[in-house]
């Protein structure tokens, strides 16, 4: 039987990778996907729960030895499995493979697979089995304790930085999706009443009622796209709710900094319900989509941008696929929830194998069905709605030539009549990658249901329920972020560490914004579109913490006596830090101004000084402005990349030593304990 | 009635499991937790129990991703 599954794999495959110059079907690529994600699964899972960590069902966890009926819970592993899902899938695997489809549907869809099953999910799942031996510690803590001091503080920055760079990369999504459109505005803003009318149900009107308060909320959501549309289409009301980027930039902030300061009750926890339940709808939503239409792929398997010169981010396509698309085949941030509070739920350790391998399979094929969303749409249509204006020029018409440059096609008639149906009045360079994924989306729900007509609602609901996704990371990202400075905080004058001093809140919640906060304004005043800088920043970032991740797992085999099958987290591990190596070098030293931060630094310099400014650069002063940013962005570059070095070293360090015997192999397992309480089936 | 129970009794099921899965604080498993297990201590008052796990939930990295 896994003979043939094998061989339908490798045949869909196989026919991908070969259709070249005709369109092919997305029933290929999904089939190819699911047979390499079963076999994946059912051999090399099972390869990683025997071999190394030998998974014992009758071995205690944590959530039996520690239970408290709180953090510590036998919980069923389908509940485990869904609680998990729904904590690590979020933006991330709908935008990085949207815009990774520059290169085309086949460097995304094999990085996507491939990287998974032997990256992303082997860390989820070794993070996962480590922290369930060691009653459920987090990484920054497995990291100090397995690796050293050393490893330990750079990983804590390491997350600090992160949380940064990713929510300020999210807000930009965000603001290009809503700037200038009053429907989407309207529609995601009126999220946050709903959210607050749901805390307040939930505390004052009938207490503790949690699904009752989120279904009223999910109505109202639905009610909130209707009111968008009226407003939209009210000529006096229309204009009052057509906000600039930059002033969505600041609401952004304000919202971000409310959501920190606020009680949690009021704001977080029911936006995070709300998120939740939609999150599963949506992923279900989109997989049936693509089932029932079984559209075919318009984007060509490669594209010519393959060579660097692409519109939407630059760079060649080594590195920069494997850093623009990160959630879905390996993300460093999962490591933090995999060592957070799943394994204080796991009922038998051998669960981690379906929870933490599983549910990472499970987020790449969101990132399959998001990769096929957006190579539904022609790439010309695609282009258009992603190159920034800087490619395209400001008119549907200058834009038709440029992409004709480029070998497509773009029929300005059909593209208007595209901006129309959707209901807005500009898709061009919408870059983020979200208008673009909801137009695709809403290219194949209108398919199954509504027709064209319905495509405008279709399309509101893709973008609010990627802003909804996007505002539950910011905010509940600010508040944690919040927290880990005000940890840091304490050590230079203990009372700002006090978590309800509302002055330390205050304070802390302003620095912490400001910090999310400059890098998402400089990325709405940057003339080359702001996510062609900061979206490379967040996969450096992201991968630096999947290597921290794949460091300590590698310790922990080596010290669990196992060094013969390291290479099972080394070979992922090697790839990351080729990749980020690479990416990082080019983003900081590049020639091309495009590209290199330094390069485009002294560009907008020499440009300053000659008075000869590039068209979207107003002054002078705006031109040095600029130049600070790509030095700043340089440094944040430079700081990833020397963190993966100390990591790296200290790591190898610790290997050495322990297999050459200089050091014993002290690890912090906790041993061997046969389970008291008997678990069902 | 017994179809009526029994698909109340379903219900009231599916929505534990629901909640659960969404991440709500789960009052009723920790009550039965320490009858079973702690039976001399007072269990915390449902308000004070839902106020903590929430504040817990929010203040650590992992609650969310992207």
């Amino acid at each position: 039987m896994w003979t043939l599954v094998v061989a339908l794999g490798v045949g869909s495959f196989a026919y991908l990778a070969l259709s070249r110059g005709e369109r092919v079907s997305a029933a290929w690529l999904v089939t190819a996907a699911v047979c390499f994600y079963s076999v994946a699964y059912r051999f090399y899972s099972r390869f990683i729960a025997v071999k190394i960590f030998a998974l014992d069902a009758n071995r205690r966890t944590p959530s039996e030895r520690l239970n408290d009926g709180r953090d510590y819970v036998p919980t069923n592993r389908w509940v485990v499995f869904g609680h998990h899902f729904a904590a690590i899938a979020g933006p991330g695997p709908l935008v990085g493979p949207t815009l990774a489809a520059q290169f085309g549907f086949l460097p995304g869809a094999l990085w996507i697979v491939i990287g998974v099953a032997l990256g992303g999910a082997v860390q989820d799942f070794v993070i996962l089995a480590a922290s369930v031996r060691r009653n459920g510690k987090s990484l920054g803590q497995m990291a100090k304790e397995e690796i050293g001091t050393v490893a330990g503080f750079t990983a804590l920055i390491a997350v600090l930085g992160i949380m940064i760079v990713l929510i300020a990369v999210l807000a930009l999504v965000v603001v290009n999706a809503l700037g200038e459109s009053p429907w989407g505005i309207v529609t995601v803003g009126l999220t946050i009443p709903i959210a607050l009318f749901m805390g307040g149900y939930m505390r004052f009107l009938r207490p503790h009622k949690v699904l009752e308060a989120t279904v009223i909320g999910l109505v109202m959501l639905v009610a909130a796209l209707y009111v968008g549309k009226a407003v939209a289409e009210n000529p006096a009301l229309a204009p009052m709710f057509t906000l600039s980027r930059t002033t969505l930039a600041w609401t952004i902030m304000i919202y971000g900094f409310a959501a920190s300061v606020l009680p949690v009750w009021l704001l977080l926890a029911p936006r995070d319900y709300l998120s939740a339940f939609v999150k599963i709808g949506v992923v279900v939503a989109l997989a049936l989509g693509v089932i029932l239409v079984l559209p075919p792929l318009e984007m060509p398997a490669l594209t010519r941008f393959v060579d660097g010169t692409g519109p939407v981010f630059a760079g060649k396509v080594f590195p920069f696929a494997f850093i623009t698309i990160a959630c879905g085949a390996i993300s460093g941030f999962h490591a933090l929830i995999a060592s957070g509070t799943t394994p204080k739920l796991l009922e038998r350790e051998t669960d981690a194998r379906f929870i933490g391998y599983g549910a990472m399979l499970t987020e790449s094929l969101v990132a399959t069905l998001a990769l096929v969303a957006a190579c539904v749409l022609t790439p010309g249509t695609y282009f258009a709605i992603n190159a920034p204006s800087a490619a395209l020029g400001t008119t549907v018409e200058s834009a038709a030539i440029a992409i004709a440059n480029w070998g497509f096609v773009l029929d300005p008639a059909e593209f208007t009549a595209l901006t129309a149906a959707v209901g807005e009045s500009n898709l061009l360079s919408r870059t983020g990658g979200a208008p673009s994924l909801a137009v695709g989306m809403a290219h194949l729900f209108s398919n199954v249901l509504g027709g064209t007509t319905a495509l405008g609602l279709w399309y509101h609901f893709a973008i609010m329920f990627e802003a909804l996704f996007i505002l539950t990371t910011l905010d509940a990202g600010t508040r944690v972020g919040r927290f880990m400075l005000q940890d840091l905080l304490k050590h230079v004058w203990e009372p700002l560490g006090r978590v309800s001093w509302y002055p330390a809140v205050v304070l802390s919640s302003g620095i912490f914004v400001s910090m999310w906060g400059y890098f998402l304004y400089q990325g709405v005043v940057d003339p080359l579109g702001g996510i062609n800088s900061l979206w490379p920043l967040f996969g450096i970032a992201n991968q630096l913490l999947a290597a921290v991740a794949l460091c300590v797992g590698t310790t922990i085999i080596i010290k669990m006596g196992k060094a013969r099958y390291a290479w099972v987290t080394m070979l992922p591990l090697s790839w990351l830090v080729v990749v980020t190596m690479t990416a990082g070098y080019a983003k900081i030293f590049s020639p091309d101004p495009r590209l290199g931060f330094l390069s485009h630094a002294r560009l907008l310099q020499d440009a300053a000084a000659s008075g000869n400014l590039p068209v979207n650069v107003k002054s002078a002063a705006d031109a040095l402005r600029l130049a600070v940013n790509d030095r700043l962005d340089a440094g944040v570059a430079a700081f990833f990349l020397i963190a993966v070095i100390i990591i790296l070293v200290a790591s190898a360090w610790e290997w050495f030593a322990v297999i050459s015997g200089r050091k014993a192999a002290k690890t912090t397992e906790i041993p061997f304990e046969p389970r008291v309480v008997a678990v069902g089936g | 009635m017994r179809w009526a129970s029994d698909l109340r009794r379903r219900l009231v099921k599916a929505s534990a499991t629901i909640n659960r899965i969404i991440g709500a604080p789960d009052y009723d498993g920790y009550v039965a937790h320490l009858r079973f297990s702690h039976p001399d201590t007072t269990p915390l008052p449902r308000d004070e129990f839902v106020r903590q796990r929430l504040e817990d939930r929010y203040s650590r990295p992992g609650a969310r991703c992207c």
